[in-house]
């Protein structure tokens, strides 16, 4: 297994009226191609500021983010958009998709940022939405489907550029136990099936177990980092 | 690559029709409002140098002046002192291509059971060639029967058409002003003049008939106005400082002595008042062009608003690979293509209007490719001018300032 992303003394500080108040702090860390790794940590300790650094949505303030060799924390926005669109799919919490555009047109959208004919782009949108179980509703609106399905959707449009790295954040945060556990085990499918690496964020114990690295951050830092199995919650409180 | 975002652009307008309508209709109507003026404005200009040219090219028109009698200034033509001899000492002139002294008055015609009342001209053989009038049925009159008194006349279309409906008026005998006259020819249709008087409406008699048999009388040898056609246009300067010169000799004039007759040069009015429509032209436009103004300005606050709603919805795009330029380039295919539509459809119903507007109010219209293309021309550059900015805004979020908007 290659290395696919590196983080080198990573920190991130946003900057209010106050003077710059520091969110990461000097971060160290390693995914290997393939890895299903899961963020976890309580309210404010900077996981979402990680998941958008990984994600190329935001840019660090110091160190290093290598993703797949190439040193990103210091790209031009236009070179951030090519990253995102390339090797990177998202699934968000709120599954952050166009309702007025057709499943179909969901999950193609990606594609459309990578130049790719329409034909082309509707085929393997159609092919995703069968690999995920929504064959039947190619041509629904997302309102007019449930949230575990939406979720589904979000994951046929992270998977359709078939990308290096998928980031979910709180993917499970909007459905009940039931779906999310579906959409964990699907998570789960695809990591094993297609080898993609994933990355998801997320403050519930049951859903981390689901990875097989659990990354604990605590107040911007690096509190516990291995096996899942391994990880007693109790020892952080 | 233009082609996909065009999808997108469409597929989002689309979603919003009602929004996408109402925006393309502030373009329409501004869009029809300058086609629509600038018609009328070239209509109008077309249909006045149109009743000028009817009148005759490199024109001169000289009338009786107006007299000064115990310091009364009298009406042009009042009292003549134009005399058929003037006339023919202007056609010496090298530069005179033809003359023709007429005299005009009121007539009332009669034939069968139908009478008429009409405007007599008395004038001589150059008078069609000078107007560039033409005989459709039966003929001119010649010099000799110009310089007599024989009563033969030509009819133009509306008095035959008066008189005799269907029936052909070449050679049939007619009673003018008591007298009978002999119909030799029929006159083309001319339409009406500047003025608004049908030019149809009049007949031609010989010069001395009208002089002797019609209203000759009081003014024998006298000619209420002398046309002069110059060789080219070219001539009509030096030709109208002639004619001046001549006439002061001839009326033994001296140097203090004001005129006693007055020189209308037609092509200078005829520039005098293509300058006059020309300025109504771009009046009309201009005032046309401000709700085109107003239009774009509505495209640029629906797309203000867009932006804003859509934030969300631009965050997405941005997460899912779209660069600032896709979404900049998405933005602005919008607002252009909604302005596009607009000035399409407002191209479409200016025309109509116009044409409306010409069949059912009697307003004169012309429709050129020029300002037609120039509103279209426009238009567009109002969609890319308004949409340029709320597009901007739009591509430079930062995506997880747009993600984490809630609209």
């Amino acid at each position: 297994m290659s290395e696919l992303l590196t983080l080198r003394d990573l920190g991130k500080d946003y900057e209010t009226d106050a003077g710059p108040v520091p969110v990461l702090k000097s971060l160290s860390l390693q995914i290997q191609e393939g890895e299903f790794v899961a963020i976890m940590g309580p309210s404010g300790s900077g996981k979402s500021t990680l998941m958008n650094i990984l994600g190329c949505l935001d840019v660090p303030t110091s160190g290093q983010y290598l993703l797949d060799g190439h040193d990103v924390g210091s790209l031009p926005d236009n070179e951030l958009a090519r990253v995102r669109s390339q090797v990177i799919g998202f699934v968000f919490q709120g599954f952050n998709l166009l309702p007025r555009a057709s499943l179909v047109a969901n999950v193609a959208l990606p594609l459309v940022y990578q130049r790719i004919g329409r034909g082309i782009r509707n085929a393997r949108a159609t092919s995703m939405l069968e690999r995920v179980g929504l064959g039947e509703w190619l041509n629904s609106l997302p309102p007019r489907i449930s949230g575990g399905q939406q979720q589904r959707v979000a994951i046929a449009r992270a998977l359709v550029t078939e990308p290096r790295l998928i980031l979910a954040d709180e993917p499970t945060g909007n459905l009940d136990t039931r779906t999310g556990r579906e959409i964990m085990t699907l998570f789960q499918q695809i990591n094993r099936d297609s080898g993609m690496t994933l990355v998801l964020v997320t403050h519930d114990r049951n859903v981390a177990s689901y990875a097989s690295r659990l990354v604990y951050l605590l107040d911007g830092r690096i509190h516990y980092d291995g096996p899942v199995d391994a990880f007693r919650e109790e020892e952080v409180a | 690559m233009i082609l996909s975002l065009l999808g997108e652009a469409l597929a989002a307008m689309a979603a919003n029709r009602l929004r996408t309508f109402l925006t393309a209709l502030g373009i329409l109507i501004g869009v029809a409002a300058v086609v629509l003026m600038v018609a009328i404005g070239q209509g109008t200009q077309k249909q006045v140098s149109d009743s000028i040219a009817s009148m005759g090219s490199n024109l001169l028109i000289i009338r009786s002046g107006a007299p000064r009698k115990g310091g009364v200034h009298g009406g042009a033509g009042n009292m003549p002192t134009l005399t058929t001899m003037d006339a023919v000492a202007i056609s010496q002139l090298a530069r005179a291509a033809l003359v023709a002294p007429t005299v005009m008055g009121s007539v009332q015609i009669i034939y069968g059971p139908n009478n008429w009342n009409t405007t007599a001209a008395g004038t001589n053989a150059d008078y069609l060639g000078i107007r560039d009038w033409r005989v459709v049925a039966g003929r001119d009159f010649s010099d000799s029967e110009a310089m007599s008194g024989v009563r033969v006349a030509l009819l133009g279309q509306e008095v035959a058409r008066q008189l005799f409906g269907d029936e052909d008026p070449v050679g049939k005998s007619i009673r003018v002003q008591r007298s009978p006259f002999l119909v030799i020819g029929l006159l083309d249709a001319k339409g009406q003049s500047m003025g608004g008087q049908n030019q149809d409406d009049m007949i031609i008699v010989p010069l001395v008939t009208a002089q002797r048999q019609l209203f000759g009388t009081q003014f024998q040898g006298t000619v209420s106005m002398v046309m002069v056609q110059a060789r080219s246009p070219a001539d009509m300067t030096p030709l109208e400082q002639s004619i001046h010169d001549l006439l002061r000799q001839r009326h033994h004039l001296n140097a203090r002595a004001e005129d006693d007759f007055r020189i209308t040069n037609m092509t200078e009015v005829s520039e005098t008042a293509s300058e006059v429509t020309g300025m109504l032209s771009i009046l009309l436009g201009a005032i046309a062009s401000i709700s085109l103004f107003v239009g774009g300005i509505g495209i640029m606050n629906i797309m203000m608003v867009s932006v804003t709603e859509r934030t969300r919805e631009i965050g997405i795009r941005m997460a899912i690979g779209a660069s600032r330029r896709d979404i900049l380039t998405q933005f602005l295919l919008e607002s252009v293509i909604i302005t596009m539509a607009g000035g399409v459809a407002g191209i479409a119903t200016g025309i109509g209007l116009a044409l409306v507007a010409t069949r059912m109010f009697d307003v004169w219209t012309a429709i050129t490719a020029m300002p037609v293309l120039l509103a279209f021309g426009v238009s567009v550059a109002v969609g890319i001018f308004f949409g340029l900015y709320p597009a901007r805004k739009a591509s430079m979020m930062r995506p997880i300032d747009a993600l984490r908007y809630q609209g």
